[in-house]
């Protein structure tokens, strides 16, 4: 078939219905075709998937005896391709008459959004036209499967195209469907043809975006799914995760009903479970709707629910969510000026009688660059203090403190794409999977294509089934092992000599240091991993022409955690694996704005892009800028402010969004900080458990009710936009910010988001030329030399580090052990984390109701052998107990931790790990040791659970 | 864990050196599975898939092709008893000697006996024409089969 005299020139040219098509070799005569603007029907073939070739529908006559699937052949030299001709119209009408055959009509695809591919061409060919051809009218359909709490399954509606299978194979590397049985009774199955709510799905819907009939559709979350011509699409971005990833948002009556994803250099089109079905909170009832204030009759302040009032781990009633009938007694409605009046009154007050340093307030990395910026404008320019912080505290303060110190800049040196481009990835302290999903998929993509994955963790996680390399560290060891890889990478010569020689200082101490303490026999006995495996480890990474490094908070969240990232970047260093494509420093960014919230200078020794109070050229800058005087101390940090609350020493707190009587370290503490204000104005959307302690709430609108923009992990500045109005009164952030700031005599008038925007970016290197107009639909990553025609720099620090002497500095850090570590009373190692379908403090995730209802309830990880010690069972409720309280929750068996470690997720009001944890800090970072503290278990008796 | 015993782990490891990779591997450990436990439930394909490092899904795709391989819904008799009906013993009889085989036995094609001893199958062609009717005791063929001797021989111990 093969035309033997065919020129070897990369261009095509042939004809399609006539019309002359040149393209590239290799072309299919789909994609020719669809160029040319030649609509070709396809069922099974989709563009980001790998043609398959398996339905046929796609066939046009090339002039050959038979004619040929065009989603498979490639295009040839001279090619006449016909796609209408009577012949290939009457092959496509009698398949789409028997497949149509055992299709009930409509399907529940065509009757939600209207667009079964299958009907769409029954219609075409007359075919669904009740006169045209009967079909078989079934009353009962026993192929369904309801089990999925999001996605439904009709087996009937199935065409055995295999786009779901490929979705879920390919794109999202989750494996889960397959096919099971053959000829008549071939049918999809998930896992071991099991039902898919039992099964290995994450839930990510990727499969249903992709199936062309109704056999796998999304259920109803809100309203029922209509076409989407009839609904309101907004573009905006996910809510939820560092990632980032871009959305398609549809309304109908100011009502969300569903979200799909958009096309971006982030996600091509990908989502999570999270941003695909997790976006009800924003209708939920619990809503705050009214300002409130705090009755006389609520006063001396505390904690108001139960659960709240006392974390002895007694549950008294089921959900995780606060109890709105037991706290809302103790406020009443207000309008928006007595309550902003009250506000001001108290701060101002505070402000007089205990001076400025007195207040402090906490934002958000959930809130926008605007919003972020503002409010720390309002705490240094209207507050008169630098008491300002937020989560990044607690998620990443090490790791930026470290890279601060030695490449002289925080954000990620590369972006996770760039993966494809690696030889070694390395990710240590991240489940990825979970928190930053669909960054994973891209990881686990290019496993598949044969880059390397070193998984270091002290969990096996699900990254670890695409790892060809895996150290299950003891916890709070990571020091110990990464000096021995480097201590091998040095002593067997394998680091890169011109780099360390040119790029860094700071060599000849760590190599004194590593050579010295860290043989890999050394490291082995700290962390448990075998010296053979370390030194091909090292030996993996020494060889790589490109590593790129992913963090999370298993390295960050230890008294160590800015220890545990310098190592990280020695490692990068010594390697030479930065400022290349492949190579790079990437500590994943947890919340949606976590590099946005910190670009905006929501931390307390830095004012927007990193610029320090302390600096008086700066200083003045901003004076100037703002208008005011400001003050030159560095400010206090999140755990440094709870504990001034409990000194006295702080006595009002402005919290917006955020929620530290979950996410804080030592629960118990805390608890009595809050109460020990003498006043806290909290704005957010849900009354939350912090709130319990407010003397003002505030009713603030979500991420889907105003517009501001983001920055993900990777830099990227991305507009979010407004997609419904707020309920009640409740109004934009950023409006109440303002409206407190001019009533604390610092005046604030912008028109809208942009003006913000604009402001900030002008007082940034960063940011500078950005705005909401060159942003475009997938926004741009920072630095951004010229907005209007580039995408922005994925790659940073090729020549040189934003440092004094432009080196990158090698940092030696002998292993030190955990703080608490476990003795005979509490014998276990308590590590703490997420869960792919929950965030943060649950505010948002459990109260929607497909996340609450794949996840509902809180959980230990412990693994079986030490469960068949303790005589526990799996499922059974137990105790968990530190020195700093204890909760009760469910066992759940799992190898995936090591004996002798459990692990909680921190979502969970009713068991919250954070009662738990210890309120130790990292010195240079501040951040609280998370991810190690000493445990004990015990079995509940039945009267003590009753 | 533990519908595989570790010998049977051990010879499904056993085959890893003769194909090039551990996918390929699947039929054998299939096969290995069945002719030991006389069927692959789901807690077995699981386990193979840990095995072979292959995604449980995979391996239920293969094993639910072959319609040879029997999950924990339909497990095989201790003998299975294959009468072929296919052309030649079609022919010579052959079509008659498995209704009388479902007759004396109390199945129909496809069953298993009440005392779990033997499974009975039709096939199609075992190869042996020259033998028609011909039957097939779990691996082994009988050629030239009669009502009688087939029943002689389901009885053999
Ligand atoms: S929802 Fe996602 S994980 Fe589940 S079957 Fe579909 S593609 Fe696979
Ligand atoms: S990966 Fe993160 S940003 Fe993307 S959809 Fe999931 S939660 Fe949202
Ligand atoms: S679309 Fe080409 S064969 Fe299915």
């Amino acid at each position: 078939m093969i035309n033997r005299t065919e020129s070897t020139s990369q261009t095509i040219t042939l004809t399609i219905d006539g019309q002359s098509v040149s393209v590239p070799r290799g072309t299919t005569i789909w994609s020719a075709a669809q160029a040319a603007g030649i609509e070709i029907p396809v069922l099974c073939h989709s563009p980001k998937l790998e043609p398959v070739g398996v339905c046929r529908m796609c066939v046009v006559d090339v002039g050959e005896r038979v004619l040929a699937p065009s989603c498979m052949r490639e295009c040839r030299d001279g090619m006449a391709v016909d796609t209408t001709s009577p012949k290939v119209e009457q092959h496509r009408r009698v398949l789409t008459r028997l497949l149509l055959e055992e299709h009930l009509v409509p399907c529940e695809r065509e009757k939600t959004s209207g667009d079964c591919e299958l009907e769409a061409l029954g219609r075409r060919y007359g075919l669904t036209d009740p006169q045209g051809h009967s079909l078989p009218e079934k009353a009962t359909n026993p192929l369904q499967d309801f089990s999925s709490p999001v996605i439904a399954v009709d087996h009937q509606a199935c065409i055995l195209c295999d786009r779901c299978i490929r979705a879920c194979d390919d794109i999202q590397s989750n494996h889960v469907i397959g096919r099971s049985g053959k000829g008549h009774n071939a049918q999809i199955a998930f896992d071991l043809n099991s039902p898919m709510g039992e099964s290995t799905c994450v839930s990510c819907g990727e499969c249903v975006s992709y199936c062309p009939t109704g056999a796998l559709t999304p259920k109803a979350i809100t309203l029922p799914i209509i076409p989407k011509s009839e609904m309101k699409a907004t573009d905006t971005v996910c809510p939820y995760c560092g990632v980032g990833c871009s959305t398609t948002v549809y309304t109908v009556d100011n009502r969300i009903v569903m979200t799909e994803g958009r096309e971006s250099p982030v996600n091509h089109g990908r989502l999570c479970v999270k941003g695909r079905y997790g976006w009800d909170y924003t209708m939920h009832p619990h809503r705050l709707t009214k300002p409130l204030i705090r009755k006389e009759s609520a006063y001396p302040k505390g904690a108001l629910s139960s659960e709240v009032k006392e974390t002895s781990g007694q549950r008294r009633k089921p959900g995780g969510i606060v109890d709105i009938d037991e706290v809302m007694p103790a406020f009443r409605e207000a309008t928006w000026d007595e309550a902003l009046d009250l506000v001001a009154e108290k701060l101002n007050g505070i402000k007089q009688a205990y001076g400025n340093n007195a207040l402090a307030g906490f934002g958000s990395a959930k809130c926008s660059n605007e919003e972020a910026y503002l409010f720390q404008k309002l705490v240094r320019a209207g507050f008169g203090t630098n008491n300002v912080d937020h989560c990044t505290r607690l998620c990443h303060s090490s790791s930026v403190a470290a890279l601060m110190e030695t490449i002289g800049s925080g954000a990620v040196t590369n972006v996770f794409a760039d993966v494809e481009n690696s030889d070694v990835i390395l990710i240590t302290g991240s489940q990825t999977t979970a928190n930053h999903p669909v960054a994973a998929t891209f990881m686990k993509e290019a496993t598949k294509r044969g880059v390397k994955l070193i998984v270091v963790d002290i969990r096996r996680h699900d990254m670890v089934d695409f790892a060809t390399h895996f150290a299950q560290i003891k916890p709070g060891t990571d020091v110990a092992f990464y000096n021995g890889v480097m201590h091998v990478l040095i002593r067997d010569g394998l680091i890169d000599e011109k780099f360390v020689a040119q790029r860094t200082c700071g060599f000849d101490e760590l190599k004194k240091l590593l050579l010295d303490d860290y043989s890999p026999e050394k490291s082995a006995a700290i962390c448990g991993i075998p010296a053979e495996t370390i030194v091909d480890i090292a030996e993996t990474i020494g060889r790589a022409k490109s590593m790129l490094i992913f963090w999370g908070m298993g390295i960050s969240q230890h008294i160590t955690g800015t220890d545990n990232a310098r190592c990280l970047i020695s490692l990068c260093l010594l390697t030479g694996n930065v400022g290349r494509p492949g190579t790079g420093l990437h500590p994943l960014r947890g919340q949606n704005n976590v590099q946005g919230a910190s670009d905006a200078g929501l931390i307390p020794l830095a004012y927007p892009d990193y610029q320090l109070v302390t600096r008086f050229d700066i200083r003045q800058k901003f004076e100037r800028a703002w208008g005011v005087e400001l003050d030159h101390h560095i400010g206090l940090t999140v755990v440094e402010i709870m504990k001034g609350a409990l000194a006295k020493s702080i006595r009002g707190m402005y919290i917006l969004g955020e929620n530290p009587f979950i996410s804080d370290p030592n629960i118990n503490k805390v608890r009595k900080a809050l109460a020990s204000l003498d006043f806290l104005v909290v704005q957010d959307i849900f009354l939350t458990e912090t709130a319990e302690f407010a003397d003002v709430i505030l009713p603030a609108s979500t991420f889907f009710e105003k517009t501001g923009t983001y920055t993900n992990t990777d830099r990227r500045v991305q507009l979010g936009r407004k997609v419904v109005d707020g309920p009640g009164e409740s109004r934009e952030d950023w409006r109440i910010i303002c409206e407190i700031s001019n009533r604390l005599g610092m005046s604030m008038n912008y028109a809208s988001p942009a003006d913000i925007f604009a402001e900030f970016a002008s007082l940034t290197e960063s940011y500078r030329g950005l705005t909401y107009e060159n942003l475009g639909p997938t926004g741009k990553l920072w630095p951004c030399r010229d907005p209007e025609h580039e995408d922005g720099e994925k790659i940073l620090f090729g020549d040189t580090f934003p440092t004094l002497d432009g080196k990158g500095k090698l940092v030696p850090c002998p292993y030190l052990p955990a703080a608490e570590v476990p003795d005979a009373v509490y014998p276990y190692v308590l590590s703490t984390g997420r869960v792919l379908e929950h965030w943060h403090t649950g505010s948002m995730t459990r109260r929607s109701q497909a996340l609450n209802a794949i996840e509902p309830e809180a959980f230990v990880v412990i693994h079986p052998i030490d469960l068949a010690v303790l005589n526990i069972s799996d499922g059974e409720r137990i105790r968990v107990s530190s020195r700093r309280g204890a909760i009760e929750l469910a066992v759940r068996a799992e190898e995936s931790v090591e004996p002798g470690c459990i692990f909680i997720p921190f979502h969970f009001r009713e068991a919250a790990a954070n009662v738990l944890t210890i309120d130790v800090l990292d010195p240079f970072g501040k951040i609280p040791e998370f991810k190690y503290c000493a445990v004990k278990i015990e079995p509940v008796t039945e009267s003590a659970s009753a | 864990m533990g519908a595989l015993s570790e010998e049977i782990r051990e010879r499904i490891r056993a085959e890893f050196p003769k194909y090039p990779n551990k996918r390929a591997v699947t039929l054998n450990a299939l096969h290995i599975v069945q002719d030991a436990q006389r069927q692959v439930s789901i807690e077995a394909m699981r386990e193979i898939a840990e095995l072979l490092e292959l995604h449980p899904a995979e391996v239920h795709d293969t094993m639910s092709f072959y319609g040879f391989f029997r999950d924990e819904k339909a497990p095989l008799g201790k003998k299975r008893v294959w009468v072929c009906r296919s052309i030649s013993c079609m022919l010579r009889g052959g079509e008659e000697l498995l209704a009388d085989v479902c007759h004396d036995l109390g199945v129909k094609p496809g069953e298993t006996t009440a005392d779990g001893e033997v499974t009975l199958e039709f096939a199609e062609c075992l190869g042996v024409c020259e033998g028609a009717p011909c039957v097939l005791v779990n691996d082994e063929c009988y050629p030239n089969m009669t009502a009688e001797s087939t029943r002689e021989l389901i009885k053999k111990p």
